[in-house]
């Protein structure tokens, strides 16, 4: 009989084989500095080509440079709303462990990138606009996103046993999924104050080049900023579940009264 | 008689049996309409301004008040395992908890609504398209609202948690809603916003007792 596992296609093997969260520590120890230091570079070039090096617009002036911060922002708060979401996908239909983790650990990343972006748009729609909000379809549904976010975090840190937190939680975020079309398309389907779509639409994007890089750059920035943080994240989740086995294991080891309870600490990896 | 059937007449004798809950629901609907004439003062025109948004607003706080207990006491006294068991599908006992919930709660906040409206000195034109929208719109907040009552069961501090899950959800249906009384009142057609809350319930009636489903088996686990 042949020595090798019983997989059915290609992809599965990469899939299970990162539930261990051993090997996991590993992989993500090899990776974070690569997003550390690519996050660091990114950011560099897409701050000084933004705020330095690109034209200011004819009609909003210099103004126009909070662009480069609050439409990545924007972009992120979609991006990891939609990475919580798969990740909560695959925690219920596949039990994966690790995906749990991933998406305890997007949740506040996600947030706190939709707080910056209503707040940088905030900042940008009062020399705009002339005001600080308004109520339209883009504005108010980001600020859903938002509630959807702070429910999600909320939901999963109501539960005694952390493993019931993470699944209904899991379930909320599927719910609220429906959001994140509605906020892509409510520019088109609503008569909004805030722009339409500029960059990714039919016909491809419409702004200069000059301006389209150092918004990608910063999109880019912003991602391996999140994969950077979403790593320190997942390792203080596994150390932390580490720990609390230890201090577990510690208290069970003192309430029998049993002085060799004690455990070394190489004796938990 | 079906599985629906027995478990919606079962709610409903529960329900009946306490016949105060429902009335509750109502009361506090018409007190918190009745705090903002007093809270914005009564000049005519504003009430009539802001009429369609806080009747809204109330029906769904009411709404969602009652919605902790759709699957609490049931919870905690065993009889939602065994309901699991039973040879009916766990979304087929979403649907009729939610019905009976709708009939014990909606249902009395529609018949609620015009004295609420006269209160708020909404014009005539605006009495039907609030009646239509509160109709098609409060099957959908109780469907909805299921999904957050099955998710807070075993939580700590469930009520204002599910306020904060459920009241996001629940803004296109306020955001329509509104927008039929407001269209009808400014003399057009409400028909639009009628049919997006239509449109918003049909999507809402399968996959609600699905996610509620769902829900209620890990919160059983």
């Amino acid at each position: 009989m042949e020595n090798r596992p019983f997989r059915q296609y290609p992809g599965e093997v990469m899939f299970h084989r990162f539930a261990n969260p051993a090997r996991f520590l590993r992989l993500a120890a090899a990776v974070q500095p690569w997003a550390a230091g690519a996050t660091v570079v990114l950011l560099a070039a897409g701050l000084t080509l933004g705020l330095l090096a690109s034209p200011a617009d004819y009609q909003q002036g210099e103004t126009v440079r909070i662009m480069y911060v609050h439409v990545p922002s924007a972009w992120m708060a979609i991006f990891c709303y939609s990475a919580l979401a798969g990740a909560c996908a695959v925690a219920l239909i596949w039990k994966h462990p690790l995906a749990g983790l991933a998406a305890r650990a997007t949740a506040p990343i996600g947030a706190a990138f939709t707080f910056l972006a209503l707040v940088t748009g905030s900042l940008w729609g009062k020399p705009m606009w002339g005001t600080w909000w308004v109520w339209d379809a883009r504005l108010t549904s980001v600020l859903v996103l938002f509630f959807l976010y702070l429910g999600y975090m909320a939901l999963d840190n109501a539960f005694d046993d952390p493993g019931r937190g993470a699944k209904a939680s899991s379930i909320l975020a599927l719910v609220g999924f429906v959001n994140v079309p509605i906020i892509k398309f409510s520019v088109d389907w609503w008569n909004t104050l805030h722009q339409p779509a500029s960059v990714v639409k039919m016909g491809g994007p419409a702004i200069h080049p000059s301006m389209l890089t150092p918004l990608l750059l910063m999109g880019l920035a912003f991602t391996t900023y999140y994969v950077w943080v979403l790593l320190i994240r997942i390792r203080r989740e596994i150390i932390a579940t580490k720990i609390r086995a230890l201090q577990m294991r510690q208290a069970a080891g003192q309430g029998a009264a049993a002085p060799a309870a004690t455990t070394a600490p190489g004796e938990a990896g | 008689m079906s599985g629906f059937m027995l478990i919606l007449r079962r709610d409903l004798h529960l329900a009946f049996r306490q016949g105060m809950d429902s009335l509750m629901v109502v009361a506090f609907f018409v007190i918190a309409v009745v705090l903002f004439p007093l809270g914005v003062g009564p000049e005519p025109n504003i009430l009539a301004r802001i009429g369609p948004g806080v009747i809204w607003v109330a029906a769904l706080l009411a709404s969602m008040l009652s919605l902790e207990r759709l699957f609490q006491t049931d919870y905690e006294d065993g009889s939602l395992e065994l309901l699991a068991l039973q040879p009916v599908a766990l979304e087929v006992t979403v649907m009729a908890k939610v019905t009976a919930h709708w009939l014990t709660t909606g249902l009395p906040l529609i018949v609620a609504a015009p004295l609420l409206a006269v209160l708020m000195n909404m014009p005539a034109d605006g009495f039907w398209a609030l009646m239509a929208a509160l109709v098609i719109g409060t099957p959908s907040l109780s469907l909805i609202g299921a999904i957050g009552a099955a998710l807070i069961l075993g939580s700590r501090r469930g009520g204002i948690l599910l306020s904060l899950l459920v009241l996001p959800l629940y803004i296109p249906v306020l955001i329509f809603g509104v927008s039929a009384v407001d269209a009808a009142l400014g003399g057009f057609s409400a028909k639009p916003q009628l049919l997006i809350l239509s449109g918003l319930l049909v999507a809402a009636l399968p996959l609600c007792p699905w996610a509620g489903a769902a829900a209620l088996r890990q919160s059983m686990e």
